[in-house]
């Protein structure tokens, strides 16, 4: 039979008690274990990491410049010799680009996400959804190259008083750009209503638009506004291309033709300057980047809530 | 009287806090084939997968009571799971051999032991190949991809693997369900073979295979609780012709399951 | 007109705009391509693959920028791959269901949407000044890789999620331990899906410009980077730079210098569906 000559009967039972041997497998286990749990929790020590230097520098930043100033202040110039320090010219920069940008991609990137999800064959979605998502591939360097250098002199043309850097071009370019981070998780959460609900209107006799606009839509809402969400903090986060197109003009402004200055515009424009480093000039990157950290992260925050919301409906 | 080699002293499983399976206790002959039967949910692959602490991997499983094997407590806080899963291996109802090759199927449990030489391991993939009567059908093509075997041979390969750690006990669940009715045969064929070498509990819910196959019968029944229970245990023969409980009576008569 | 054909005529005119949408933005992206395309194809050349960057832009070329990506993108996966790989690890095999699970789990969720160039002020201070890294490569390596960690882990974590179950409890049955079960069964079955998504963090890390404008990254490098510790440029920041000079012909250079970009781009991602066909045939189901 060729089988190990080991008596069946006599099998000692001390061998499964761990002896030497278990023990240095479970030793080497646990060592594998806290290595990797480390790994995971490089993470966390990122975030720490952020707040701790957001703060650390803004910290003297605030000692000599009021909160009230800062928030108040409508004017932002700490590199002139007349220092004001009030960050509304930077918000409002960012405000306006990204309220162009949302604009643009919010009617496109619902319309894409109904098509794809309700009228699309799916041939025709596994071609045109990867494609939208190339849009998102894209550089955003690239997509300033396009802002400032085909972008506006096509729009100078209809829009004769444009100055050459403007938060329109840059804010429709950025427009282009979230698209496909709107279309995509609409339809996601477009695909996700049940096929009964759609089943049950068609059933009482409306058309494909009907049951689009009337049932599937209002199903899938959270989801939805959770993607507006997302891409207005994106919108907001977004820095090469308002830094090549919108200007480096703080402006306290809503029109789009002028230039403006965003915050993450502000913080390059510092970056490759020669400020030195432990000023309150340099610093005022810091308490800018506060300011934009604290404002994507409850706009993420709100996402993933509102997310994690829907995904419980249909459970 | 037989020679017991596993035994469940007031066994039960609770997952979440919810009893699955309660109080059981019985005794595993040792070269004998026992099966284990009941309608679907009353808790056998639970019960079987105790005895090789696979329920350990299940975060919100909890066990009491006693599971020996050889006469030792397998859930005593000194013993090591790892020795315990090679001495008594298990065969899955879906065939699940790796990804790779025939010969690396076979050699992984070795190997992972720490034999390394070459000549030892092709002698345990010869040894367990034929053991488990697939070796004719695949010597000329140990090095080709596993998956390529047809159903039937994945399950006989897995039994090959499970071999291949020198088990005295071997637990199968459902080996044969997800095979055609020639491929059955030829498990149950092998099983009895077997037999002669190890201890061997199955899991199955075709009685008939039960009769045909087994030694010893175990006949479990979930309660209106939904918690399992060992109905009744005894030789195969006994079980079949003259089942002393009105369930077990009702279930092989096909009453219900 | 009846009631029923004019809500179907609506049906019709709205499906036909929601289309126009769907391809609007692909055909804003290839007039963009037909547009740097039409102003920088002329400008490639072996020269302008080989020059430094120049005043004089018919003699300004990608040379330094080109090497100093070369250079940050390996050292960024140097560190970012294991150290993802090995989160995701501990994320989908070995970490309990517990708070702290979900703590990192929300860390990970809301680092993905911290904006870059925060990350590059981290950079600044983290690695730049407290670790006095300098300018150097390696600071710009270290920030990018802590930039695409939420990306790899995610797109590592799916890997091994697809891994069936049945797999692993084969070999646990086979009296395995966790890490052993992981490193021959798990590890490579999740393999071709965790190099599809290391090769896509890394074809996003190419394109950043922010957080290694923010550290320090200079725009005028005339030299051959040799070590990690060097000052460096990267392509992005070259682009960016020509970009912002009022010459056309730094505009064309620009333009070359972006065809370049994407080139790198496009066989880096195609490199990835390329090895995802290849190696899932090995391990199909």
């Amino acid at each position: 039979m060729g089988l190990s000559a080991r008596s069946a009967v006599e099998i000692s039972t001390a061998r499964l008690q761990r002896g030497m041997a278990a023990r240095w497998r479970e030793w080497g286990e646990l060592a594998v274990q806290a290595l990797l749990f480390f790994a995971a929790m490089v993470s966390v020590f990122t975030t720490i990491g952020i707040v701790a230097v957001l703060l650390v520098e803004a910290l003297p930043f605030f000692q000599q410049v009021s909160l009230k100033d800062f928030l108040l202040d409508p004017q932002w110039t700490p590199l002139f010799a007349q220092k004001h320090f009030g960050i509304m010219p930077l918000v409002a920069g960012t405000f306006l680009t990204s309220a162009v940008a949302l604009a643009l991609a919010m009617p496109v990137g619902m319309l894409s996400a109904i098509y794809l999800s309700e009228y699309a064959s799916p041939r025709v979605r596994a071609v045109l959804k990867p494609a939208l998502e190339i849009l998102a591939g894209i550089p955003t360097v690239v997509y300033g190259y396009f802002a400032l250098l085909t972008v506006t002199p096509l729009l100078k043309q209809i829009i004769p008083d444009l100055e050459t850097f403007n938060a329109l071009s840059a804010g429709l370019t950025m427009g282009v750009m979230i698209i496909p981070l709107i279309s995509s998780l609409s339809e996601d959460a477009l695909y996700a209503v049940p096929s009964s609900l759609r089943e049950a209107a068609y059933a009482l006799g409306a058309t494909r638009l009907e049951v689009a606009v009337r049932v599937v839509i209002p199903a899938a809402l959270s989801g939805i506004v959770a993607s507006f969400i997302l891409a207005a903090s994106r919108a907001v986060g977004e820095t090469m291309i308002v830094a090549i197109a919108a200007g480096q003009r703080p402006t306290l402004t809503l029109d789009p033709r002028r230039a403006i200055e965003t915050m993450t515009a502000y913080i390059v424009q510092v970056s490759l300057g020669d400020t030195p480093h432990s000023t309150l000039e340099f610093r005022t990157i810091f308490a800018v980047g506060l300011v934009l950290f604290l404002i994507t992260l409850v706009l993420n925050l709100i996402a993933i809530r509102i997310i994690e919301r829907y995904r419980e409906v249909y459970r | 009287m037989e020679e017991i080699v596993l035994e469940t002293q007031n066994l039960t499983v609770y997952y979440d806090g919810r009893p699955a399976i309660e109080g059981i206790s019985m005794k595993i002959p040792r070269r004998r084939i026992t099966a284990i039967i009941g309608p679907s949910g009353c808790g056998k692959s639970t019960l079987l997968r105790c005895f090789n602490r696979m329920n350990d991997l299940i975060p919100s499983a909890r066990v009491t009571g006693r599971v020996l094997f050889e006469g030792l407590d397998l859930y005593s806080s000194d013993v090591d799971v790892v020795e315990v899963r090679r001495r008594i291996g298990m065969v899955f109802q879906k065939p699940n051999p790796f990804p790779k090759s025939i010969y690396e199927n076979v050699a992984f449990g070795p190997r992972i032991q720490g034999i390394r030489d070459r000549r030892k391991l092709d002698e345990i993939v010869e040894r367990c190949l034929r053991a488990a009567a697939l070796w004719d059908e695949v010597k000329d093509k140990l090095h080709q991809n596993a998956l390529t075997l047809s159903g039937g041979q994945q399950q006989r390969l897995c039994i090959a693997r499970a071999l291949a750690t020198e088990p005295e006990v071997l637990l199968m669940d459902e080996p044969a369900s997800a095979l055609d009715p020639i491929a059955t045969m030829k498990i149950e064929d092998l099983m009895r073979e077997l037999a002669r070498e190890y201890t061997i509990v199955i899991v199955t819910h075709n009685m008939q295979q039960a009769a045909r196959v087994s030694d010893y019968t175990a006949f479990m029944l979930a309660g209106e609780d939904r918690v399992g229970r060992l109905i009744e245990f005894g030789p195969t023969q006994q079980i079949f012709t003259r089942p002393r409980d009105r369930r077990t009576e009702d279930y092989i008569t096909g009453r219900f399951g | 007109m009846g009631h029923r054909q004019r809500r179907e005529m609506l049906g019709k005119l709205f499906e036909g705009i929601a289309l126009a949408a769907t391809v609007f933005g692909l055909l804003v992206l290839a007039f963009l391509l037909l547009d740097v395309a039409r102003r920088g194809l002329g400008v490639l050349s072996w020269s302008f693959l080989t020059s430094y960057p120049s005043r004089f832009p018919e003699r300004a070329g990608i040379r330094s920028a080109l090497l100093g990506t070369i250079w940050v993108m390996a050292l960024t996966a140097l560190f970012a791959v294991p150290l993802g790989v090995a989160a995701a690890i501990y994320l989908e095999e070995y970490a309990p269901r517990n708070r702290l699970t979900r703590l990192i789990e929300l860390n990970i969720n809301n680092l993905a949407g911290v904006p870059s160039i925060i990350y590059g002020l981290l950079g600044l201070e983290l690695f730049v000044r407290a670790m006095r890294l300098e300018r150097s490569i390696l600071a710009g390596a270290l920030t990018l890789s802590l930039l695409i960690l939420p990306i790899l882990i995610t797109a590592s974590r799916e890997a091994l999620r697809a891994v069936p179950m049945s797999l692993r409890e084969a070999a646990f049955a086979l009296g395995a331990t966790r890490w052993q079960v992981i490193r021959h069964q798990v590890l490579p079955v999740a393999f071709p899906g965790i190099l599809t998504g290391m090769i896509l963090a890394l074809s996003r890390a190419i394109g950043e410009t922010a957080p290694l404008i923010t550290i320090g990254a200079l725009t005028f490098i005339a030299f051959d980077p040799k070590s990690p510790f060097d000052k460096f440029t990267v392509l992005p920041i070259q682009i960016f730079n020509w970009v912002s000079r009022p010459q056309a012909g730094f505009h064309a250079r620009a333009a070359g210098a972006i065809l370049v970009l994407l080139a790198v781009l496009l066989s880096m991602n195609g490199l990835a569906i390329y090895l995802r066909y290849r190696l899932q045939r090995r391990y199909q189901w």
